[in-house]
């Protein structure tokens, strides 16, 4: 893990190593496993998530995102600053 | 009462030969034989059903896995029924040689566990000399090959003090998680429980260094912390509630909702040899017994949490109460509740006896065949 916990609009997260983001077809959803962790992940958690590459920025997934659903990128910002912040947190994404 | 939901997770608990003699181990005092063991093909088979029924995660435990030479064999197997996989190692037989194909059979996480920071101690308690040191190289070796470690740090009266060193030992070793795991008084701990249970105040200060290291350490290391309950005033929801989420396989593969199912005699397990795991988890009356909360009396059946603790655990109360129907004491809402806190108080307060260490000698013998 980088040294800043912080993460930014510059930040390029991607999945941690031992982090797993599968559909899971007896649930019917997608979610992302970790080490005693099972994270069910709404529709777009996992659209999100399917966008961390560990090249693309945070601002940049956020301003696609904001584009696809025709919603305003400052709101769209925070929301997905959020969320990757929280799974920062729990260790399973890297940035 | 409809169908369950499909479980998350499944322990596998390959075995229960272990080289260290922990008295602190979960597995129950009547230890299961080699010559009793699920061979290869069974495990498959099983581990197929879990991943089926919509299991995600598997944990690969016992005993010590590594004496399996199938356990590379089994994790591929599992990699490839798309579960995650996690090795639960006590670590003092991993080597370069059995590490690499359990990186390249897809092992997705090692959790090795630690009896405390001080070698000599360490060994102590595990009973088994040099162990320690071994723990220390794999830990390096499992990071070296690129894998995610968690330190399993088993804390007690007998380690607690140091448990600042461990954290520190856990970002050293480059662990990305820290369980600090404060022993759960079943199996061979509910034997030792003198020898293990903390004060209250060692156990608060313990909450206070935890909480002020996930601060400190917040995206370099999670540390999740298992705290003692005889001195709550909620119980733990005890497995996620019973028979909603994991399921525990025993090495001669009997189907378990916890892995201290088997301290409840009135139950009576189902094993894979016999019958499909989907039938045993949806029909098995060890696991309808208790699933949900239609089988709860008072105070659980009216308490505003039942569906947020579900009683707390079934093992507990029969290991206290004599009978698993009960609330688990642990909860302030139990008439037996005094009594749980006044066992802890007394015996964290006298000088801890020695350890009756897990081995097979130390074990029960076997009940005659019926």
């Amino acid at each position: 893990m980088s040294a800043s916990a912080t993460l930014t609009a510059a930040s390029q997260p991607g999945l941690s190593p031992h982090a797993r983001l599968r559909h899971d077809g007896a649930r019917g959803g997608w979610v992302l496993l970790g080490p005693e962790r099972v994270l069910m992940l709404d529709e777009i958690a996992a659209e999100i998530l399917t966008l961390c590459d560990g090249a693309a920025s945070i601002g940049a997934i956020a301003d696609a995102l904001a584009q696809r659903h025709a919603a305003p990128p400052a709101a769209v910002l925070n929301d997905v600053l959020e969320m990757l912040q929280d799974l920062r947190d729990k260790g399973l994404l890297t940035a | 009462m409809s169908a369950p939901g499909p479980p998350l997770a499944l322990l596998a608990e390959l075995t229960h030969r272990c080289p260290l003699g922990c008295p602190y181990c979960s597995n129950p005092l009547s230890l299961e034989r080699v010559r009793d063991e699920l061979d290869t093909t069974i495990w498959q088979r099983v581990i197929g059903e879990a991943a089926a029924l919509g299991a995600l995660q598997i944990h690969f435990s016992g005993g010590e896995p590594l004496v399996r030479a199938d356990l590379a064999a089994l994790v591929a197997h599992a990699h490839a029924a798309g579960l995650y996989t996690n090795l639960i190692t006590s670590a003092v037989l991993f080597d370069h040689r059995r590490l690499a194909p359990l990186k390249h059979a897809g092992l997705d996480h090692v959790q090795i566990s630690l009896q405390d920071t001080a070698p000599d101690n360490a060994d102590r308690i595990a009973g088994y000399a040099g162990g320690h040191r071994k723990k220390l190289e794999a830990a390096r070796l499992v990071r070296g090959a690129g894998l995610a470690l968690t330190i399993n740090a088993v804390m007690h009266r007998q380690n607690l003090a140091r448990l600042p060193e461990m954290i520190d030992l856990a970002l050293e070793l480059g662990a990305g998680r820290l369980e600090v795991a404060q022993v759960q008084y079943y199996g061979w701990a509910l034997r030792n429980r003198p020898s293990l249970i903390p004060t209250r105040a060692e156990v608060a200060a313990a909450v206070a260094i935890v909480a002020a290291a996930r601060e400190r350490l917040k995206g370099r290391l999670v540390i999740d912390h298992v705290v003692p309950d005889y001195y709550a005033k909620r119980p733990k929801a005890c497995m996620g509630g019973w028979a909603r989420q994991f399921i525990n396989i025993t090495p001669s593969g009997l189907v378990l909702p916890c892995h201290a199912a088997q301290g409840i005699p009135t139950l009576r397990f189902e094993s894979v040899r016999e019958r499909p795991l989907a039938e045993i988890w949806e029909r098995s009356e060890a696991f309808e017994r208790f699933r949900g909360t239609a089988w709860m009396a008072e105070p659980c059946r009216s308490c505003e949490r039942r569906e947020i603790d579900f009683g707390g655990c079934r093992c507990q109360a029969m290991a206290i109460l004599g009978e698993a129907g009960e609330t688990d004491p642990a909860c302030a809402l139990s008439p037996h509740h005094a009594r749980l806190l006044a066992l802890a108080e007394a015996e964290s307060a006298a000088e801890p006896p020695s350890f009756t260490y897990r081995r097979y000698a130390n074990a029960p013998s076997e009940p005659a065949p019926a």
